[in-house]
């Protein structure tokens, strides 16, 4: 007997109103998997761009081999590769929560990955600072290590922040690939539930799921991003007006305050 | 260290090159404590890149610099230049306030923030003291009503007294000015060479990389002719501009004045 493809809307809503508590397991570990990525994607990525610009040539050798390899193959291809070779120990224990290697391994590629195009905005952030604010706070005495906390990379941070942004909201999407190492996430959730019953609503429910997920975080970059450009004092854009640029522009995509980016 | 030292700042022979450009081909000078040195000459001349030798923003070929009897930058190993490790060519800046021609006011800090960044993570200073003595020193500048004001919402003449009050918060024993007037409007050039003008009198050690004669002749202690990366002559004010002995003075003054 073939198993007809089906489509109930019932089940859409029901996914949507009604969760289970599996579901919200699964909810959880996109969320969790998504934010350690990233912020293991931002040191990782800070590193390298600082190894680019250093004066040593081993360090800028290295920091272009990772970004050659890591932007040069597919992030699937480095999540089996994470998966199937490096050794990982069974279970590991980050704090309150209890990892499976398949877990780890998904996390690590996805991090490893990120760091690689993190490297370029956060190069390109640095960059945008005039050269005279390094040499001003030298020739205030700050060492290159201070100088880069306390003048360069709060700056940078301006110019880091709406493509970092941009970033997580791929990221969320882009976790979606563990599942194929057996990481159980929002989106194995909805293939389990597809291959129990055959009916294509659990990818629609699950495709509203991510659309919750980025457009809270577009709003969180909407606030982010105002609080960044006040020092600044350029284009003060309330918080309302944000709220609808992110339904009217897009999630993700509320680059106001960045007039080189602006749209109209 | 002695003492009293007879110079604050002692160049001897100093030289460097930007490729197979050579901008500096022996540069000597000394500057006495409590002396103002203005240092004229034309653009590409090397005056701002000596100066930014001074406190080894511009790394130099060969030759001594030396700031309160350190040598700066360098360690001499066996009769050659030897780069210092960063921590004590960042000990020795301290020393060495640096005022830029574009201000490079830090944006995302106001006035007073700018002015206390040093004092309280370079040198250590407790935060409220360095608040203290910020306050004063903007009130010094005539900027106290604009402590908090963001350094974009202030004019080219009001960021450089902020930049200097910044530099002085080090309590520099020498500072240095890179033609600070050179990027601001006519009509706010005043505001900053006053400032700078009572720097002079109170007594602070002082080298001034300008194209203000006006207050060359009015601060200046001495005055410094550099042309094609030499020191051609020097003298008091009086001397050079009323009596210039070089011919190429001579013509550089009869340009500009």
């Amino acid at each position: 007997m073939i198993a007809a493809i089906q489509f109930s809307w019932h089940v859409v809503w029901s996914r949507i109103v009604d969760p289970n508590s599996v579901f919200a397991h699964a909810l959880w570990a996109t969320v969790y998997i998504s934010i350690v990525a990233q912020i293991m994607g931002i040191l990782l990525g800070l590193v390298a761009a600082l190894m680019r610009m250093s004066r040593l040539t081993p360090f800028r050798f290295l920091s272009g081999l990772y970004v050659l390899v890591f932007r040069g193959t597919p992030v699937l291809v480095q999540i089996m590769f994470f998966y199937l070779v490096i050794p990982l120990p069974n279970v590991i224990d980050f704090g309150a929560f209890s990892l499976k290697s398949s877990f780890a391994a998904g996390i690590l590629a996805l991090g490893i990955n990120e760091g690689a195009y993190m490297r370029e905005i956060i190069r390109a952030g640095i960059d945008s600072i005039e050269r005279g604010q390094m040499e001003a706070a030298k020739s205030l005495g700050m060492r290159y290590g201070l100088a880069m906390r306390r003048i360069v990379l709060p700056q940078a941070a301006r110019v880091i922040v709406p493509p970092l942004g941009n970033e997580f909201n791929n990221m969320m999407k882009t976790s979606s690939l563990v599942s194929i190492i057996g990481v159980y996430e929002l989106f194995a959730d909805a293939q389990q539930g597809y291959s129990a019953s055959f009916d294509a609503a659990y990818f629609v429910a699950v495709a509203f799921w991510y659309l919750v997920l980025t457009s809270i975080w577009s709003f969180f970059q909407a606030l982010i991003e105002r609080k960044l450009a006040v020092s600044e004092h350029d284009n003060e854009i309330s918080l309302k007006e944000r709220a609808v640029a992110i339904w009217t522009e897009g999630g993700g995509m509320v680059r106001s305050a960045w007039p080189w980016r602006a749209r109209a | 260290m002695s003492a009293s030292l007879e110079f604050v700042m002692h160049a001897a022979n100093v030289h460097k090159s930007f490729g197979r450009l050579h901008i500096l081909k022996g540069v000597s000078l000394d500057v006495r404590p409590r002396e103002t040195v203005c240092i004229i000459g034309a653009s590409g001349s090397g005056k701002t890149t000596f100066l930014r030798c001074i406190n080894h923003l511009e790394k130099i070929d060969s030759g001594r610099i030396e700031v309160n009897g350190h040598q700066i930058g360098y360690r001499t190993r066996n009769g050659k230049l030897v780069e210092d490790r960063e921590r004590n060519i960042s000990r020795q800046r301290t020393e060495i306030g640096f005022v830029f021609q574009r201000f490079n006011l830090f944006p995302h800090k106001t006035a007073l923030e700018n002015v206390i960044e040093a004092p309280v993570h370079v040198r250590g200073v407790a935060k409220s003291q360095a608040i203290e003595e910020a306050e004063k020193l903007l009130v010094r500048v005539g900027l106290a009503d604009k402590k908090d004001a963001y350094p974009g919402k202030l004019s080219g003449g009001q960021q450089q007294r902020v930049a200097i009050a910044r530099s002085l918060a080090m309590k520099p024993a020498l500072m240095l000015f890179d033609e600070p007037t050179s990027a601001l409007d006519p009509e706010v050039t005043g505001e900053v060479l006053d400032v700078m003008e009572e720097l002079a009198h109170e007594g602070t050690t002082m080298i001034v990389v300008t194209h203000e004669m006006g207050f060359a002749k009015r601060a200046a202690d001495r005055v410094v002719m550099m042309d094609e990366g030499v020191i051609i002559e020097e003298g008091s004010p009086e001397h050079f501009f009323e009596s210039p002995t070089h011919e190429r003075t001579k013509a550089f003054l009869s340009k500009i004045l």
